[in-house]
């Protein structure tokens, strides 16, 4: 008895409260997007509230078991587990389902099932496993290419099956990967990427080579070492302008409409008053009515029940990817700053306590599971501000959706038991 | 180091999401406002507003219903060009108004409703009524309208229109397309009128479609209707007056001198109320606003300030007993005017010398010169005698506004000291450079209703209530200013004398012909010179006739100021319609026909049109009386036949 005691408050009871809290007050915003006037039972399973409160009550039993297996058994199965992954995500070519153009989807009697959610926790596992093998150097190209590989393929599937939202969150691996000892130019590059694509688009071609320009030119001269030639400088020139030219060439070419709007509403690029109007009613809509409901939130918020907009269903997807605009609208600015502080302060803790593991798998991992929650809690609540384009992700914990929620949970509490076990380790 | 980029991000993203959360909703100041708020639509309900009775308890106004079609722009769907000419159609507009209503709606706000066509016929809101859904974003609100049971007295009871953007800034009572008072006792009495309207909030979903109350209701207010008021005036009285003021252009004010209570307002020329009432208020008031000739929206009784003339010599009689610088038999001699340095004052021929009484029935000139000098003389300085005569003159409510429930009013003119050594200099001035208004020339200006209320002070021998037009409002009382007497700083005992006069002016004076057998008035007769400019000139014009009198000379019921412009002489136009108003008030009907046959008779019009004809004409001496067709006449007389009994 006294064994099974210890046992259990190895748990790290700070990220447990944390998860039960944001599951709590998400159910009860889900609640409140969903409901159609008077809530006559809690239970009512025609209602989304009712099969929340279901899909709430299966996360338990998928608690016990997951803490009940061994702490080994993930590091053990892990390619197994990322294989019936992958193998389910192709599955879908054939047996899935569409749901708003996306083949995202098992349909099994009304319950519906979506294996990407899934896929994100298996493909954690299999690159903390395969990062923390021995022979494994993050520093070699080699191991940057089959590591690579590990979340490209999931990705490359997701996105096949026209769901571009959750492809986007491997990238949420790189943040592992330069933990794990990737070179200091991987970042520079990818911050360099990031800005020629923003400038190019924001500011042409011509003005992005100038920046690009001056930028190097700074470099060289105040370079450490003369190791690189002025060729190569001007190699890294061109491939700046060819790459900025690419991302405009795919801006204006390769993007489907939609999703050039939204690019084009996010950096203002649109100037025709006629044309920002129809965006206003189409890429636009939702992303103007869910900061209108935030702001009229105000400080502390309309109540529980109360908010009119979040009432009359304005918002429209606001028990899923826009259920943090229900926050702001009923909870106020106090609530919704609430809600980003409880997720600072899970990735936060994970983090603390992934850098505490003993063992580099269990490291890996839990920086997977940060970096995973970071990216859907940046994208989702930035896109419902309107500081990102719109991407369609959940809020972990708090959307509606039973394959969300769990996917999130089973990722959590994996780490929450790789960590239990961490005196064991050595 | 690597440690530390995920961490530091994280933290960073927080930061922002929270600088961002703080912006939107907290520094972006966003005051929540259920009015402003697109899935909250508040509903109106209008309640009836007040009745108007007249003192007798006849209605004067109701209510009709009236229709407007509101539009909400951001929810207008476009219409095909079918549907659109079939809209058009109903709401009889053109394309090019439907285009220009919309645009003007969506400038004033895309969100918040506003009228598109007001005012809508019972039988077009029929037709209309089934269509509506068809045509997103349109809605038809229903308003109450007034209902003039009456064609008079429209100076008095004023009008109700929309309200503009300026007064809905100022009162956010107020929403596009509401009704407010505009002039008359709608205006004055609006808030009693109007009541409060009813609000109900509607929880509307993105659709637009309502979700049910929002709250259950708990924002909800139901309509409180609008008091019904009951007026002073004798609206036969009125229609009387409105009758003898036809073809010709001034004010009557009747006073009731017991009480303040105003019997008769009459302004001329007039309109028929109903004329700015539904879909063409705007195309008729801005006729009768633009008609800068005949001024039909001018009231003349309360906005029109002349100098006052003779009847103000009665003031002067009495400060000069209150002041004890002269009895009543004091005598002056006039030999056709009163000489002064070498100037003189003219007068018209009659007996001299003259005491008190004969200077008022005769309203001698020089008799009241000579008053006025040992008025200002009693004391060391000019300014101190003018101060002091000023004092008593303001006493009779004369130089100011009187504080009245009437929606416009001018504060007339009384000088002092202050009023002419700004003219002259400090000290630079003599009682002789003022002695016009010993005979209400010179300085002093007086609207008709102070003048009726003067004559009222003098009837009441010393005391005046403020001329107010409300009577009884429904389950209210009516102001305690108006019910409580004010008194003037003349004693009582000196009114006697000055009484006797007026009366005299009557049985020997000026209005002898005027007497109306069984009822002792006293009056005084006026004129007032007057000029305009004609290219540039500045021209005489015929005289201003005025009169002033109260009847019976003991417990007066009714005081009475009588304006016509250009109507010459006071006893020609303005005495003769103040002595017929007078007998209609007393008695009901009219036994001095033939002065009812002379003021229905003679127009005045030929008079009017003279400054603009562009054709020479002469003054007063030269001027002839211009009568109307027998077939006008008859008509007149009709009218007066048919005006109800009360």
């Amino acid at each position: 008895m006294l064994r099974e005691n210890q046992r259990r408050f190895k748990f790290d009871w700070i990220t447990i409260i944390l998860f039960l809290l944001l599951v709590g007050f998400g159910y009860v915003n889900i609640l409140s997007a969903s409901h159609d006037g008077e809530v006559t039972s809690y239970f009512n399973m025609s209602e989304l509230y009712g099969k929340q409160l279901v899909f709430i009550g299966l996360t338990f039993v998928i608690i016990l078991l997951i803490l009940s297996l061994e702490a080994k058994f993930y590091e053990r199965f892990s390619s197994i587990i990322y294989l019936v992954a992958i193998l389910s995500l192709v599955g879908l070519f054939i047996f899935g389902k569409d749901v708003n153009g996306a083949r995202s989807w098992y349909g099994i009697g009304s319950m519906t099932i979506q294996p990407s959610e899934f896929a994100k926790f298996a493909t954690a596992l299999a690159v903390a496993k395969y990062i923390s093998d021995i022979q494994t150097n993050m520093k070699t190209l080699k191991d940057q290419i089959r590591v690579a590989a590990i979340i490209f393929i999931p990705a490359l599937l997701i996105l096949l099956q026209n769901d571009a939202g959750s492809t986007i969150v491997y990238l949420a691996f790189f943040f592992v990967f330069y933990r794990e000892g990737l070179q200091q130019i991987y970042l520079i590059v990818v911050i360099s990427l990031i800005l020629l694509a923003v400038l190019s688009l924001k500011f042409g071609i011509l003005a992005t080579t100038v920046v690009a320009l001056i930028a190097l030119t700074v470099r060289y001269f105040f370079r450490k070492k003369k190791r690189a030639s002025k060729l190569q400088y001007i190699l890294v020139l061109f491939i700046a302008v060819g790459f900025a030219y690419g991302v405009k060439l795919f801006y204006e070419h390769g993007l489907q409409t939609h999703q050039q709007n939204r690019i084009s509403l996010w950096l203002r690029l649109e100037k025709d008053p006629v044309k920002l109007e129809q965006m206003r009613k189409a890429e636009a809509y939702n992303l103007i009515q869910s900061e209108e409901a935030i702001s009229s939130g105000g400080l502390t918020g309309k109540g529980f029940f109360e908010g009119t907009r979040t009432t009359g269903k304005f918002v429209p997807e606001q028990e899923t990817d826009y259920i943090f605009s229900t926050v702001g609208e009923e909870w106020g600015f106090l609530g919704s700053s609430a809600v980003v502080l409880l997720f600072v302060f899970l990735i936060i803790r994970i983090l603390y306590l992934a850098e505490a593991q003993k063992s580099q798998f269990s490291r890996v991992y839990g920086y997977g599971v940060a970096s995973i929650l970071f990216v859907h809690f940046t994208i989702n609540i930035g896109m419902v501000m309107g500081l990102i384009p719109t991407v369609g992700i959940p809020l972990p914990f708090f959307s509606y959706g039973g394959s969300g929620l769990w996917g999130f949970t089973i990722l959590l509490f994996i780490f929450i038991k790789l960590d239990s076990n961490k005196i064991n380790e050595w | 180091m690597r440690k530390l980029l995920l961490l530091t991000t994280v933290i960073l993203v927080g930061l922002v999401f929270i600088a961002r959360l703080f912006y939107l909703q907290v520094y972006g100041g966003y005051d929540y406002n259920i009015f402003e708020d697109t899935a909250i639509k508040p509903e109106y309900t209008y309640p009836k507003r007040g009745y108007v009775y007249d003192r007798n308890g006849k209605l004067l106004v109701a209510n009709q219903p009236s229709y407007d079609v509101m539009v909400i722009p951001r929810e207008v769907e476009p219409l095909d060009s079918l549907e659109l000419v079939e809209f058009c159609n109903l709401l009889k507009i053109t394309k090019e108004d439907y285009d220009k209503k919309l645009e003007r709606a969506k400038n004033y706000s895309p969100r918040l409703p506003s009228p598109f066509v007001p005012q809508l016929s019972k039988s077009d809101y029929a037709v209309l009524q089934e269509k509506m859904r068809k045509y997103t974003g349109f809605y038809i609100q229903k308003r109450s309208l007034r209902s003039y049971q009456t064609t008079i007295g429209a100076n008095v009871l004023g009008d109700i229109g929309e309200v503009n953007r300026s007064i809905i800034e100022k009162q956010p009572y107020y929403k596009l397309g509401d009704l407010i008072g505009k002039q008359g006792v709608e205006k004055t009495y609006e808030e009693t009128l109007r009541g409060i309207k009813g609000i109900k909030f509607i929880q509307k979903d993105r659709f637009n479609k309502n979700i049910g109350p929002y709250k259950e209701g708990k924002f909800d207010t139901l309509p409180k209707p609008g008091k019904d008021i009951t007026i002073t005036i004798d609206s036969q009285l009125q229609a009387y007056g409105e009758l003898l003021m036809t073809n010709k252009r001034g004010g009557i004010v009747a006073i009731e001198p017991s009480s303040g209570e105003i019997l008769a307002m009459v302004s001329g020329p007039s309109y028929n109320p109903n004329l700015l009432v539904g879909r063409d208020r705007s195309k008729n008031f801005n006729k009768l606003y633009r008609d800068s000739i005949a001024k039909p929206l001018f009231d003349r009784g309360l906005q029109a300030m002349y100098p006052p003339g003779s009847p103000f010599k009665t003031l002067n009689a009495l400060i000069a007993l209150q002041e004890g610088v002269v009895s009543t038999e004091d005598r002056f001699s006039c030999n056709m005017g009163y000489r002064y340095g070498n100037r003189k004052m003219g007068c018209h021929a009659h007996k001299s010398p003259v005491n008190m009484n004969i200077g008022i029935y005769e309203s001698c000139n020089a008799y009241f010169a000579n008053v006025y000098r040992r008025i200002m003389d009693k004391y060391d300085s000019p300014a101190e005698g003018m101060d002091n005569w000023s004092k008593h003159i303001k006493s009779f409510g004369l130089g100011d506004y009187l504080n009245n429930d009437l929606s416009v009013g001018q504060p007339g003119k009384v000088p002092t000291a202050a009023t002419y050594d700004r003219g002259y200099g400090k000290n630079k001035w003599y009682t002789t450079f003022t002695i016009s208004n010993a005979i209400g020339q010179g300085e002093v200006l007086a609207t008709p209703i102070q003048l009726a209320n003067m004559a009222a002070a003098i009837g009441n021998r010393g005391y005046y209530y403020t001329p107010h037009i409300i009577k009884n409002i429904e389950g209210d009382t009516i102001p305690l200013k108006f019910t409580t007497p004010k008194y003037t700083t003349i004693d009582k005992k000196h009114f006697e004398p000055v009484v006797q006069g007026m009366h005299d002016v009557y049985n020997k004076g000026t209005a002898k012909n005027l007497k109306v057998n069984g009822i002792d008035i006293c009056g005084k007769t006026g004129t007032a010179e007057n000029f305009a400019i004609i290219d540039s000139i500045k021209t005489q014009l015929t005289d201003h006739s005025i009169f002033v009198a109260f009847a019976p000379k003991d417990n007066p019921k009714i005081a009475i100021a009588v304006f016509i412009e250009n109507g010459y002489f006071g006893s020609r136009f303005a005495g003769r319609m103040a002595s017929l108003m007078i007998e209609y008030y007393l008695r009901g009907e009219i036994t001095r026909k033939d002065m009812e046959s002379f003021v229905l008779r003679y127009s005045l019009e030929h008079e009017y049109r003279k400054p603009y004809s562009g054709e020479p004409f002469g003054i007063n001496r030269q001027t002839t009386l211009e009568a109307i067709s027998e077939e006008e006449y008859e008509n007149l007389l009709n009218l007066k036949a048919e005006i109800p009994k009360s």
